[in-house]
């Protein structure tokens, strides 16, 4: 009887605080696995930026010194200057997506492959587009040769050139990245109202005045997700960077991703410490961008539950 | 619809879009003919500097033959295979729970919990490298498949995560809590009415999944080194080295490495696009 009697009470103290607790057992497996291997991780790389490190013997404490050797490091202001040609011409990517996804929005025979061979880049490699870049870039085999020759460049190479080398990378970054925001106004312009559309075009509204006043503000989403993918995806440069040239030539065309990469794990040393230095410069620019995110998630959570 | 419907333009505008539209679709798409066209080709033709005539020979078979044979390039593509599946089903589980714990309860952390596996979604893999490596290290799975996998789980979670949420926000509360009247347990109505109406939110997850970890690099040179556990990736990328100038090798290769990818993009194309613009798609 005193058996059963314990089992009922445990069953209502569990119905009683089961929608308290459940939540819980829920979170409990992501949350575990992502605070060990992504929320630790941040910190403990914050910290080792103040030691030096080679990644086996006894980690020496240096208190800002990594951070004073950057102030002074070259090479690393080549590649802050590097990132920032990314995130700006990177950026090309929204409104060619844009001015493509317009090109693309109509109703003819066969439209729907069309689109999906648009897209297309998106899912392939970076490191297959890398490579495919690197080919057409090559000065005596490439596809660009003979074009180079027509106008006087012969044996010009635009990966071996330190002031071409980046936008060179950049260019073909760009090729996936833009199918990338082509996908997203391509769905934003399906979601459109076509009644305002309507009102608009019945108020004499007409090509660019109807685009800039009527349909660029429905693309707001779209808009906004390309802009953040475009901006991550500038910042986070380094499979192009490491398939096409590998920072070089001498570090020109070298960004922040694959410098930290490059002093932390490769044949240059195991400079943990100063590896970790550079990621948290990354990580704190990267960081605005990320706040500004939330914030903009934070009000349409807010005004959802209004 | 924005821009006016060609047939309601004059015959002319029609015609010249229907002349421009491909046109279009050739120039977008040179890079990839560019690799079709050299897979075909033989030595001759690289050493020649023909890259875009017509291919004295057709080697396709004896290159995909040349590249399967002489280097490892079936252990790259199934070891991508063992990292790719495992990731998309352990990331897709983990999520599924975390998403209907944030989406559907109301307790004071939720929002910033939620904020949380947003913005790790979003931090640039390089403040993680050193203390992933060196955990990965001291559990013994440095250069193992299940070091990588167990990375992937975790850091896909976080989008997952907020997909997952976003979905399962949307659905119509009425059915939780008249199940909650008839007093159906929590794990009841996780199991019994939330996981079969979020189906579609799992297949976006899982193309979507799929196509980033196959195309993973970063991660791959991180934490593997040789041949034994390298996904296809890092493999091209060493091939590379060895090859130098042997594009049509290279082509090959690329083509092999894409091909997954590819054709999970073309079956699944609509849960692709939806994963894409955070359920952004109608219908």
């Amino acid at each position: 009887m005193e058996l059963n009697n314990s089992k009922a009470k445990r069953i209502t103290w569990w119905q009683k605080n089961q929608v308290k607790i459940s939540p819980w057992i829920f979170l409990a497996p992501g949350l575990i696995f992502f605070s060990i291997y992504v929320i630790a991780p941040i910190f403990v790389s914050i910290g080792i930026s103040f030691y030096q490190w080679d990644g086996l013997s006894p980690s020496i404490y240096v208190g800002l010194q990594n951070y004073i050797e950057l102030l002074d490091d070259e090479y690393f202001y080549i590649s802050l200057w590097n990132n920032l040609k990314w995130l700006i011409f990177f950026m090309l990517a929204v409104p060619i997506g844009l001015g493509l996804a317009i090109f693309l929005n109509q109703i003819v025979f066969g439209i729907r492959l069309i689109k999906s061979l648009f897209f297309f880049p998106f899912v392939i490699s970076q490191v297959v587009i890398g490579l495919i870049f690197t080919w057409f870039y090559q000065p005596n085999y490439g596809v660009i040769a003979p074009f180079l020759n027509l106008i006087g460049l012969e044996g010009f190479s635009i990966l071996a050139n330190e002031n071409t080398a980046t936008y060179g990378i950049i260019f073909a970054g760009l090729y996936p990245q833009i199918a990338y925001c082509l996908i997203l106004y391509l769905t934003g312009l399906n979601n459109i109202n076509p009644e305002q559309i309507e009102a608009g075009r019945m108020d004499g509204a007409k090509g660019f005045h109807l685009f800039w006043n009527i349909v660029l503000p429905q693309l707001r989403h779209a808009t906004f997700l390309a802009i953040v993918v475009t901006v991550i995806g500038a910042l986070r440069s380094f499979d192009m960077v490491a398939i096409m040239t590998q920072g070089g030539p001498y570090g020109y065309s070298n960004v922040l991703a694959y410098y930290m990469f490059e002093q932390a794990l490769s044949e240059y040393g195991y400079r943990m410490g100063y590896g970790s230095a550079i990621a948290t410069v990354l990580f704190t620019i990267m960081m605005f961008y990320i706040l500004f995110f939330i914030y903009r998630m934070y009000r349409n959570e807010r005004e959802d539950n209004n | 619809m924005f821009p006016t419907p060609i047939h309601q333009r004059p015959i002319v505008n029609q015609y010249i879009y229907k002349i421009f539209l491909p046109i279009s679709l050739i120039i977008w798409l040179i890079p990839i003919f560019g690799i079709l066209m050299t897979s075909i080709r033989g030595l001759g033709d690289i050493t020649a500097g023909n890259m875009w005539g017509t291919p004295s020979e057709f080697l396709l078979f004896s290159n995909l033959y040349d590249v399967f044979t002489n280097t490892p390039m079936i252990k790259y593509t199934l070891n991508s295979f063992k990292v790719t599946i495992p990731t998309m089903l352990g990331a897709v589980a983990l999520s599924c729970m975390t998403g209907f714990a944030l989406a559907n309860y109301k307790f004071k952390t939720n929002l910033i919990i939620f904020f949380i596996f947003i913005a790790g979604n979003f931090v640039p893999f390089q403040i993680l490298m050193i203390p992933v490596r060196d955990l990965t290290f001291k559990i013994g799975l440095y250069n193992t498949i299940t070091g990588l996998v167990l990375f992937h789980v975790a850091f896909q979670t976080g989008f997952c995560t907020l997909f997952m949420r976003n979905f399962i926000k949307a659905l119509p509360q009425e059915l939780i809590e008249a199940a909650r009247m008839d007093g159906a347990s929590e794990f009841r109505i996780f199991w019994k009415i939330i996981l079969p109406l979020t189906r579609p939110a799992i297949a976006a997850l899982c193309v979507l999944i799929f196509t980033f970890i196959w195309n993973d690099y970063f991660w791959a040179t991180v934490l593997i080194q040789g041949d034994h556990a390298m996904p296809i990736t890092a493999g091209l990328k060493s091939l590379n080295g060895q090859w130098i100038t042997a594009y049509h090798l290279l082509s090959t290769g690329s083509i092999v490495a894409a091909i997954p990818p590819v054709i999970m993009f073309f079956l699944m194309q609509k849960h692709f696009i939806a994963g894409l613009t955070l359920g952004a798609t109608k219908g």
